[in-house]
C-alpha cells in the first residue's frame, strides 16, 4: 500500500495552520485566566507560593502546555510575517529558520526552567 | 494587442501611501495585533523566560528581580509589553468570536474594535499606574 505524500504546497496546508492558531490562542486563554485567578486569591505572588507552584507536577504540566501553545503560535504569526513582508526568497528562508531555531530553543529552556536541577 | 496599449489591470491605480490610508477601527486592530505579536515573539517571550528562570532558581534571584522592577525603564518596558499582551489577548478573543459569527456585522464589528482598543488601553494604564 502507498502512503500518499505528504502536501507541502498549495492551499491544503492553511486551514491546519488556521485551526492550530485558534487552538493555541484558547490554550492561552485558559491558562492566563488560571493565572490571574491564582495571582487574586492569593493576593499576588511571593516566593513561598512561587516555590509551591512549581514544585507541583500539574502545574508544571500546564504551563508546559502553555509554552508550547505560545511557541507553536509565535511560530505560525511570524511564518505569516515573513511571507507577507519579506519577497527575497533567500532572506525570508533564513529568518523564518531562525525563528524556528529560535523557538525550539525556548521550548528546551522552558523545559530546562521546569524541570532542570535548581539549588534550594 | 499592441504593447503601447496594455490591458487595462495595470492602469489600475496602485494607492498605497501608507501616511494617507485611513484605516478603520478593525484595521486599526488587526496591525496592532500584528504589531503586538512581533513584539511579544521579539521581547515579550525571552523577557518572561528570563524572569521564570531568575525566580525560580533561588530567593536571591526572586528578590533581585523583584528589585528590578523599580527601575523606571524596566518599569517602562515591562508595561509596554503589558499592553501588547493584553491587546494581543483581547483583539485574539474577538476574532475568535468573530469566527463564531458573533459581531461579524459592520456596526458590532466596529463597536468590539473600540471595545479591544479601550479595554487593553485602559487596564494597562490602571496596572501601569498601580506599578507606579
Amino acid at each position: 500500500m502507498t502512503r500518499p505524500l505528504r502536501q507541502t504546497i498549495g492551499a491544503h496546508y492553511g486551514w491546519k495552520d488556521w485551526l492550530v492558531q485558534r487552538v493555541t490562542a484558547v490554550v492561552m486563554i485558559l491558562y492566563t485566566l488560571g493565572m490571574l485567578g491564582v495571582a487574586l486569591y492569593n493576593g499576588g505572588f511571593d516566593y513561598a507560593l512561587w516555590q509551591a507552584l512549581f514544585a507541583n507536577g500539574a502545574f508544571r504540566i500546564a504551563t508546559l502546555l502553555f509554552g508550547l501553545a505560545v511557541l507553536w503560535h509565535a511560530w505560525i504569526g511570524m511564518r505569516d510575517i515573513w511571507m507577507d513582508y519579506i519577497k527575497p526568497t533567500a532572506l525570508r528562508l533564513a529568518l523564518e529558520v531562525a525563528t524556528f531555531v529560535v523557538l525550539v530553543a525556548y521550548a528546551a529552556w522552558l523545559a530546562q526552567i521546569l524541570w532542570g536541577t535548581r539549588q534550594t | 494587442m499592441s504593447v503601447s496599449d496594455p490591458p487595462a489591470i495595470k492602469r489600475r491605480p496602485v494607492y498605497l501611501n501608507l501616511v494617507r490610508i485611513r484605516l478603520p477601527l478593525p484595521g486599526i486592530v488587526s496591525i496592532l495585533h500584528r504589531i503586538s505579536g512581533a513584539a511579544l515573539f521579539l521581547f515579550a517571550i525571552p523577557v518572561v523566560l528570563f524572569a521564570m528562570q531568575a525566580s525560580v532558581e533561588s530567593e536571591d534571584g526572586f528578590a533581585s528581580l523583584k528589585s528590578m522592577l523599580a527601575n523606571p525603564l524596566c518599569k517602562l518596558i515591562l508595561i509596554g509589553l503589558l499592553w501588547a499582551y493584553l491587546h494581543h489577548f483581547f483583539a485574539g478573543i474577538r476574532y475568535l468570536l468573530i469566527d463564531l459569527h458573533v459581531g461579524d456585522d459592520l456596526a458590532p464589528a466596529r463597536q468590539s474594535s473600540v471595545a479591544v482598543l479601550g479595554a487593553s488601553l485602559i487596564l494597562t494604564l490602571i496596572i501601569a499606574v498601580r506599578l507606579w
